[in-house]
């Protein structure tokens, strides 16, 4: 599996009035309109569920659960928020429900290390490599959080999902959504973006 | 005059300060005079930016993934189609019982009112 980088969003994907139009014609009825929404945002669809979960093969089971609902509730979409969105909501739940079947029959591997493909590179070569260097660092830090920690920090933070869709979809309240997410940016912040004493364990002195 | 802030007392907020900006007056009072909670907001503005973007790098799968995907589909499309004809075909099969059912009713109840009014006339003959 490799990873794409893209500029602006959306430059790897159809015009919105595209996919929206081909919401539209699934919604009545035309499944091969459904099918090419499928084709259209599966990649989307699966980095979320492999940020979520963590492996490639819980992450296509969460991507087919994901799509199998979603055609099934397709007619409950009724386009007041992005389609990609609700599609995000989907998999998000999709995927806490995996997680807690996993947790219940299954132990956790190691990630892999994934080839990185950069396909739009900077002109200054030093900044694209201290860029990806970051990247890497910060989609391994992720992979070291708790599952539970990690869903809310990805679904807030990286796909900008509000609290209460968060807490919605994850079966937990907003408070719990909340707390979560400071738990999960401290120790995120921490491990990445160390202050001064923080790096070596030692917890820096507050003035007060 | 409500005590001042002190840094742990502001530490849980630094990170949605960093994020959406803080109505709380108070604390952002205390980072404006606090070197140890800017240092802090400022990693945490970085974190957040690193994550931010994270929403442009896309996974390719390995292929197959929207061969499976479609594959699933057709199948519960096809268990739907299914389920469907058989819930016609039961529901056909009870209206047929249910017609057979009304039919024998009803020829019974002609029957039986016809073998009255035969016994009747035998009756009133014999008296």
């Amino acid at each position: 599996m490799t990873v794409t980088r893209h500029g602006p969003r959306g430059s790897n994907h159809p015009m919105p009035r595209a996919l929206a139009e081909l919401v539209a014609a699934a919604r009545e009825g035309d499944r091969e309109a459904f099918d090419e929404v499928v084709r259209v945002t599966h990649a989307d669809t699966y980095t979320l569920a492999y940020r979520l979960v963590g492996n490639e093969e819980d992450a296509r089971d969460v991507v087919q659960e994901a799509y199998l609902r979603a055609y099934r509730g397709l007619k409950s979409f009724r386009g007041e928020a992005r389609f990609t969105t609700w599609l995000y909501r989907i998999t998000a739940n999709c995927a806490s429900t995996h997680l807690g079947r996993r947790r219940r029959h299954q132990h956790d591997e190691l990630p892999e290390d994934d080839g990185v493909v950069d396909e739009h590179p900077g002109s200054d070569p030093a900044e694209v490599a201290a860029a990806a260097l970051l990247r890497d660092r910060v989609s391994a830090a992720l992979a070291g959080l708790p599952p539970r920690l990690r869903a809310v920090v990805v679904l807030r933070d990286v796909y900008d999902l509000p609290h209460d869709a968060i807490a919605s979809e994850l079966g937990i309240s907003v408070t719990a959504a909340k707390v979560r997410l400071h738990r999960a940016r401290r120790r995120l912040r921490e491990e990445l973006f160390p202050l001064p004493g923080e790096a070596d364990g030692e917890e820096a002195s507050r003035a007060g | 005059m409500p005590a001042e802030l002190r840094c742990d007392d502001v530490a849980p907020t630094l990170a949605e300060l960093a994020a959406a900006g803080s109505t709380d007056l108070r604390a952002r009072r205390h980072v404006e005079s606090c070197l140890r909670c800017q240092a802090e907001l400022v990693q945490y503005r970085k974190l957040l930016r690193a994550l931010r973007a994270l929403r442009t790098d896309v996974l390719r799968p390995a292929p197959g993934l929207v061969a499976d995907v479609l594959a699933s589909l057709e199948e519960a499309g096809e268990r739907h189609a299914i389920r469907a004809l058989l819930t016609g075909r039961r529901a056909a099969y009870l209206s047929g019982i249910a017609a057979a059912t009304a039919a024998g009713a009803a020829g019974a109840i002609v029957l039986a009112s016809r073998s009255r009014a035969r016994n009747a006339r035998r009756f009133r003959l014999a008296g």
